[in-house]
């Protein structure tokens, strides 16, 4: 096993912090002694092998960032394969009603539980099937319809523009408070950001809602614009943070560079003038928590991400709270004393919201994708977190929530819920990717420390772990004149 | 056990394996099912070809049928008397057609038959509102009842006649993909 806490500088919380790391306020900001923790990067050493088994460690954590991306690919790609073709089948609709009403029902049905599910889902399908049938007989005014259409749109436009500019501006706002400090400010201004994320991605799928009514579209259409419309929202804001995030964590390289020789004068102040120069002595022992520290950005990345995992937790089941707990108790209870009937006007028990559903299930696993690496014990705060989720949304969706009028089955869509978490999958994975690439580690914490880049790690580990011959394969395996020609094939 | 039983004679055992799907095996196993029934009423030496019928009742409560909603139909097209009593020949004729070894052509007839309600040679708008509501144990509405029958005559009645005959049933029944795989009750 790695070194305990407190036995190196990287995992002991600095003198300066020591009052004030077990506050819950600081805790709740993960900070503290949860800065200090297996949580993020900054705590991992970089010692090349550890233990008696001599595991390598740092190639480990960058293998499994690595692997974990790699595997997720997989899995999504090989789902949406398989569904594709369940789906390509169906394409005869000469005889539908004639084949619903003969061939739905399974004859080797023996169990009364799946009985009645299947009369259920014979119900529903006939259902489904009358209504397109009477949407396709209704006549349409096309031009009316398309000029709505436009309108639409043009507003959708104008509002993710909006929420952009919004986003930008209170970034450049908080980028202004860090520059002032922030301990002159209140708990709004330091969490300004965070919540105005959350706040933009309560109210704008509503709001797009409010303007699809204008659209006209059949549900299943209707719902993929409105998840459109939606997923254009949160990349915005996301890509948004993420800028902020680059901004960040340039800020933070300087800093060190400042640290880095304000290190080397604290080292000399250590031996206090005892040395002459060219003299090396024994070294001075000092506790860990003295030492000064190099501000670690990627500690600060995985911290930001799991401080956005946890607004956006709390944002969601506020919402439920507030959107559909206290509404159907309002609903119930003081529909007695109330002039219109509450519950079939307004406002009524509220639907339950198959998109906003799907859409936070694949951001939140956006998130996680992209925080994983600098935050490495985030999937497993997400796997607390999606099981507190499923049992809070189930007693939700059981005690408030009604079924949505128009019947539809949601789960044609399969495949565009698939498409959608590639691509989240792809963005996601891009901006960890180029910080990998790109930026050097930080040079005190972290299983990388003092490496040029982090996937140098791979170069050494081919240098001194394998034997010679495997290195000289691999350097004329890996020969651009090689690859290119392969890469070809492959496509 | 070998070849010996004492169920049937080697003439009977041949005749029902040239009638039905079964193999001689799976026959004398169908005749232990159909015997546990109703085991006073079923003697265990069928050589001399006794005349004896499990009731409907009986045949309706068994687990394969038990939640199928046309077990009744099922049941009256296969049986003799037309009531639903059913003899042992009965009994493994209605396996031998629902059994995946059966071809498409045979179980469309026999099908056409079960859907049939009244019995006229044809699927009337009268059978098809019957067969819907036993499908979804009466959920639609008689407005969506009416647009569900009307959409499946419009469909597959070829001749025009506002009813749908065996030749219009078979036609439309050749192209559904699921038939053969929902048509099939293992025993």
């Amino acid at each position: 096993m790695g070194k305990p806490y407190g036995s190196m500088p990287r995992k002991k919380v600095p003198r300066g912090e020591e009052g004030s790391a077990m506050d819950f306020a600081i805790l709740w900001d993960f900070g503290g002694y949860a800065q200090y923790s297996v949580l993020f990067y900054g705590y991992y050493n970089s010692q090349r092998a550890i233990g008696w088994l001599k595991f390598r460690m740092p190639l480990s954590y960058f293998l499994v960032g690595v692997g974990t991306v790699a595997y997720s690919y997989m899995v999504v790609i090989r789902t949406m394969a398989r569904n594709a073709n369940e789906e390509g089948g169906g394409d005869d609709t000469s005889f539908n009603f004639s084949w619903k009403i003969f061939t739905s029902w399974d004859y080797l049905i023996g169990n009364p539980e799946t009985a009645d599910n299947k009369f259920a889902s014979i119900t529903t399908s006939f259902k489904e099937s009358i209504v397109e049938e009477q949407e396709s007989h209704k006549d349409e005014n096309i031009h009316l319809t398309r000029f709505l259409r436009v309108l639409a749109n043009f507003l959708v436009l104008c509002c993710l523009a909006g929420s952009g500019y919004l986003i930008y501006f209170v970034v450049r706002r908080s980028q202004k408070f860090a520059l002032e400090g922030l301990e002159s400010y209140g708990w709004w201004e330091r969490n300004e950001v965070n919540m105005v994320m959350s706040l933009l991605g309560m109210f704008c799928p509503m709001l797009f809602d409010v303007i699809s009514a204008l659209e006209n579209y059949h549900p299943r259409i209707a719902l993929q614009w409105q998840l459109g419309r939606i997923f254009a929202l949160f990349l915005g804001n996301l890509y948004t943070f993420i800028i902020a995030l680059m901004d960040e964590i340039n800020l933070k390289r300087e800093e060190e560079e400042v640290v880095k020789f304000n290190m080397t004068i604290w080292e000399a102040s250590l031996y206090n003038g005892t040395l002459a120069a060219n003299v090396t002595a024994a070294p001075i022992t000092v506790d860990p928590a003295d030492v000064p520290r190099g501000p670690c950005w990627e500690t600060m990345v995985g911290q930001e991400f799991v401080r956005l995992i946890v607004s956006d937790t709390m944002t969601t089941y506020i919402t439920l709270l507030i959107g559909d707990f206290l509404r159907a108790i309002f609903v119930r209870f003081l529909n007695y004393c109330w002039c219109w009937d509450l519950e079939y006007g307004f406002p009524s028990y509220s639907e339950f919201d198959v998109s906003g559903n799907v859409l936070g299930l694949i951001f939140n696993q956006g998130m996680i994708w992209m925080g994983a690496f600098y935050a490495p014990c985030l999937p497993a705060l997400n796997v607390l977190r999606l099981h507190v989720s499923m049992y809070l949304q189930c007693w939700a969706v059981m005690s408030c929530n009604v079924p949505q009028e128009r019947v539809f089955k949601a789960s044609g869509s399969n495949n565009f819920y698939m498409a959608m978490l590639l691509v989240i999958l792809f963005l996601s994975t891009l901006p960890a990717i180029y910080t990998i690439v790109s930026i050097p580690p930080s040079f005190d914490c972290g299983p990388f420390s003092g490496k040029n880049r982090m996937f140098d790690v791979i170069q050494e580990t081919l240098q001194s772990d394998f034997p010679t011959w495997f290195g000289k394969v691999f350097s004329y395996a890996s020969n651009p004149g090689l690859i290119l020609p392969f890469i070809l094939l492959m496509v | 056990m070998g070849n010996k039983q004492t169920i049937f004679t080697a003439q009977q055992l041949d005749a029902y394996q040239d009638c039905t799907f079964f193999t001689r095996k799976e026959i004398i196993r169908l005749f232990h099912r159909y015997r546990d029934l109703a085991p006073q009423l079923i003697p265990l030496d069928y050589t001399s070809g006794p005349d004896v019928k499990v009731p409907y009742e009986l045949i309706g409560s068994m687990p394969e049928l038990k939640e199928n909603p046309f077990r009744q139909r099922i049941a009256e097209v296969f049986s003799e008397d037309g009531e639903g009593n059913m003899t042992l020949d009965d009994f493994l004729d209605m396996f031998s057609v629902l059994s995946e070894m059966a071809p498409k052509d045979l179980k469309a007839y026999y099908a056409f038959k079960i859907y049939d309600f009244n019995n006229d040679d044809y699927i009337c708008k009268s059978d098809l509102e019957k067969t819907l509501s036993q499908l979804t144990r009466s959920e639609l509405s008689e407005d969506e009842s009416r647009l569900v029958c009307e959409k499946v005559i419009d469909e597959a009645d070829l001749d025009n006649d506002g009813r749908l005959s065996l030749d219009d049933f078979q036609h439309m029944i050749g192209r559904a993909p699921d038939f053969l795989s929902t048509f099939h009750i293992r025993i």
